[in-house]
């Protein structure tokens, strides 16, 4: 290839360079038009917090998805891409509501999220769960039988625990305050060290 | 095998659309060309069948946007010459806008045939088919295109000799 043809070709491996200001700009406007024209299937965006950088991901219905670092975040977009809609866009304004709230959570200054929340990747006895969680307040806990109790089902332990170690919406669904019958924190989607750091953080320690 | 979130699509494609656009429009049309093309593309996105060549589909429908919009302002335009585009931005300052400059001063045949094979490298059968010409065509148009652009774009000083191998491209 010579000088002309090299130029005209630009550099070897532009995808690498999501930086490109113009491609930026480019994935702006996207986002934004295709919100206005109802394009926008799922909006994500990532958020720094104490725990790691949590992607966060709604619909048009709600948040969908909360996922920490450790489950992959590209692989985490190819499933929401996959299950719900290929039409992922990168759009942060979408989800700044939420990112405040996650701020807020960490600091203390917030003992739960009003966000509205779209199940759709929960199923039967899972979503069931996940829809008595919000019922465990801030700074307390349940054993996994417990709730398999108050959800109609003792005996169902087991089936708890899966449901928590599926629940895509770790946090705003606070299955981090189910604990094992020894009052131990337990196994946790975000790892057992993220699950000690917020049961400290909302017992005020 | 799935489709991949479209936003991969934006971040992987945009660089090859945007300066496909650049060739053909001025900085400011072409970057409003490249958002017409990938919304198009976001539309029709989820019945694109998976592992179809996107980059030859992404550079078909910045084609159809980009001739659109010049159609509009042939059809607006007082005929003077390009419109010079506003100094001091960011992107006049890249050495870039001369050569996308000159390829935009090509007849029409040979800077669409220039943009499509050597700024985005689609075959020249992908070539010919945006184009709606034959092969033969679109391989002559980028060699008339290519060898014009040599008279008027002379090599600025610090571009990579011609001698420089494939596997050296940084």
């Amino acid at each position: 290839m010579n000088d002309l043809e090299y130029l005209l070709a630009g550099p070897a491996r532009p995808s690498a360079d999501a930086t490109d200001p113009g491609v930026q700009r480019l994935r702006a406007v996207v986002a934004a038009r295709a919100h206005e024209q109802n394009l926008l299937d799922v909006a994500y965006r990532t958020i720094d917090t104490p725990v790691g950088q949590l992607l966060v991901a709604a619909t048009p219905t709600g948040l969908v998805r909360v996922a920490y670092a450790r489950q992959d975040h590209d692989a985490v977009l190819t499933g929401l891409a996959t299950r719900i809609s290929p039409r992922v866009l990168f759009a942060p304004r979408r989800l700044d509501d939420v990112a405040r709230q996650l701020d807020d959570y960490f600091a203390g200054r917030a003992r739960g999220f009003e966000v509205p929340v779209d199940l759709r990747l929960a199923h039967g006895f899972r979503r069931t769960v996940l829809e008595h969680l919000p019922d465990v307040r801030y700074g307390r806990t349940v054993s996994y039988g417990q709730l398999a109790a108050q959800v109609g089902s003792p005996g169902a332990a087991r089936a708890v625990g899966s449901a928590c170690a599926t629940n895509p919406l770790p946090l705003v669904i606070p299955c981090h305050r189910v604990v094992l019958g020894d009052g131990s924190p337990g196994g946790y989607v975000g790892g057992p060290e993220i699950k000690r750091v917020l049961l400290d953080l909302e017992r005020g320690q | 095998m799935s489709l991949p979130p479209f936003d991969r699509v934006v971040t992987e494609y945009g660089p090859v659309v945007l300066r496909v656009c650049r060739s053909l429009l001025p900085v400011h049309d072409a970057e409003d060309a490249a958002a017409d093309a990938f919304l198009a593309a976001l539309e029709a996105y989820p019945r694109t069948r998976p592992g179809s060549d996107l980059k030859a589909w992404l550079v078909t429908i910045a084609h159809r946007k980009a001739v659109d919009i010049l159609r509009r302002q042939a059809r607006h335009a007082v005929p003077v010459a390009e419109v010079p585009e506003p100094s001091g931005s960011a992107e006049t300052a890249l050495p870039d806008e001369l050569l996308w400059a000159a390829v935009r001063a090509l007849p029409a045949k040979q800077r669409h045939a220039v943009a499509y094979h050597y700024v985005a490298d689609l075959a020249y059968a992908d070539v010919a088919a945006i184009m709606g010409t034959s092969e033969a065509a679109a391989r002559r148009n980028a060699a008339d295109g290519i060898k014009a652009l040599r008279l008027r774009y002379p090599s600025p000083p610090g571009s990579p000799p011609e001698s420089l191998p494939n596997e050296e491209r940084p």
